[in-house]
């Protein structure tokens, strides 16, 4: 599953601090996932309380913050707001679309103590 | 234990490993989280609680940075690499046996096969005469850029054609740089034509999308035309190519591009 992998990343990215950082427990985690990563927020959360479980993570809230999906239409040289890879432009309706935004999947903040 | 990042025990295997190898016949590879939590991590004294780290960090930057070694290091060999992407079942190891097949020797080249288990693909392929190294994910659904380092050491290839096949499945393989050219998107005609806008991320993850098995057209109701159409939506500028490993039909077309891409991987780099 996409978002067990995903998980695992964050585990590992989480785990990486704790050693730099000197904390022994994450309070709340906070992700940026874009509209166009293809996460599906709930099995995220699902696979983070699983793969946490018996880390420093364990029990950590989770917050996912969404950003906007956004790509470029070559046809009406803007920018336009997209809410799936296969929509179309909303000006012209055609599929000349490049995405810019919404692709993110990173960790952002901890609260650690 | 692996001497370049110290992975040790886990899920995947990798055919011939090194003896000490935790698994029979290979060596095994773990994501680098099961480190143990003891006191020497404990907390800085005189630290108040619930302070903010900010990270800022990709959540797949780990395996970006492993497959900028492999791209590099590919590069300095000359190697045209590929990371052929479908559904289980679309016929990418047929595929690869008759492109093995046809390329009758022409170029140097070695298969990376990735399955959950079994060595039965790369058995295949080495039963054309080139060489294959089979891993195995276990429960993982898709190969990374690390587990494929390790395989690729495990092959002899300067220059030529490195062929890597995924883990058969649309989602996650998406995701994760091998260090590939390109990835190839494999949809058999017996999939149905909407699998691009019911896997948006793979089609618009790949440069090229083969359409195979099209032996079988004449006795389905897929619309090529619309197929292509909705890769398209997904990735203007997806290339198509149709091909039947079968009947033979498409397979130059296919070859030509493989053929192309050896070529360019092979001239001296245009330093920047
Ligand atoms: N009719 C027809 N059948 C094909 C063609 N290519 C593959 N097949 C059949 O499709 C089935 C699956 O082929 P494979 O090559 O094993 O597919 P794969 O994508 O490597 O499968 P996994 O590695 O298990 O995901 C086999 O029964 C093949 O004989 C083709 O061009 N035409
Ligand atoms: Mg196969
Ligand atoms: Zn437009
Ligand atoms: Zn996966």
């Amino acid at each position: 599953m996409h978002e067990m992998s995903l998980a695992e990343g964050v585990l590992q990215i989480i785990e990486d601090h704790a050693a730099k950082a000197g904390f022994s427990r994450v309070k709340t985690v906070w992700l940026e996932i874009g509209a166009l990563s293809g996460v599906e927020t709930e099995a995220m959360r699902f696979c983070f309380d699983a793969v946490t479980r018996g880390s420093v993570a364990e029990g950590a809230a989770l917050e996912i913050v969404a950003t906007p999906g956004s790509s470029w239409c070559m046809q009406c040289g803007v920018s336009v707001p997209v809410a799936e890879r296969y929509d179309p432009c909303p000006r012209c309706g055609g599929y000349q679309l490049q995405v810019q935004g919404g692709t993110e999947m990173r960790v952002k903040e901890l609260e650690v103590e | 234990m692996c001497t370049v990042c110290g992975c040790g025990q886990g899920e995947t295997k990798i055919e011939g490993g090194p003896e000490h190898a935790h698994a029979p016949g290979g060596f095994s590879y773990a994501p680098h989280h099961h480190h143990h939590h003891g006191p020497e991590h404990a907390h800085a004294p005189g630290l108040p609680p619930g302070r903010m780290v900010q990270i800022e960090q990709d959540i797949l930057a780990k395996n970006n940075a492993y497959a900028g070694a492999n791209r590099k290091q590919w590069r300095e060999r000359g190697l045209f690499a590929i990371n052929l992407v479908s559904s289980p079942g679309s016929g990418k190891t047929t595929l690869l046996v008759e492109s093995i097949g046809r390329l009758a020797g022409r170029h140097p080249l070695a298969v990376i096969e990735g399955d959950q288990q079994t060595s039965n693909d790369a058995e295949r392929i080495r039963a054309t005469g080139a060489q294959a190294i089979q891993v195995n994910t276990g429960k993982g659904c898709h190969l990374d850029a690390h587990m494929v380092g390790h395989a690729f050491e495990r092959l002899d290839l300067q220059g030529g054609l490195l062929l890597i096949e995924n883990v058969g499945n649309l989602v996650c393989p998406a995701e994760f740089d091998l260090g590939e050219a390109h990835k190839v998107v494999i949809l058999s005609v017996t999939e149905g034509e909407d699998k691009p806008l019911k896997y948006p991320n793979m089609f618009a993850a790949s440069d090229l999308m083969l359409l195979t098995k099209t032996d079988l057209l004449p006795h389905l109701t897929f619309d090529v035309a619309r197929c292509i159409e909705y890769a398209r939506r997904v990735n203007p500028k997806i290339e198509v190519l149709q091909v039947s490993a079968k009947s033979g039909e498409g397979m130059d077309g296919w070859l030509a591009w493989l053929e192309r891409g050896v070529v360019g991987a092979g001239l001296p780099a245009i330093s920047a």
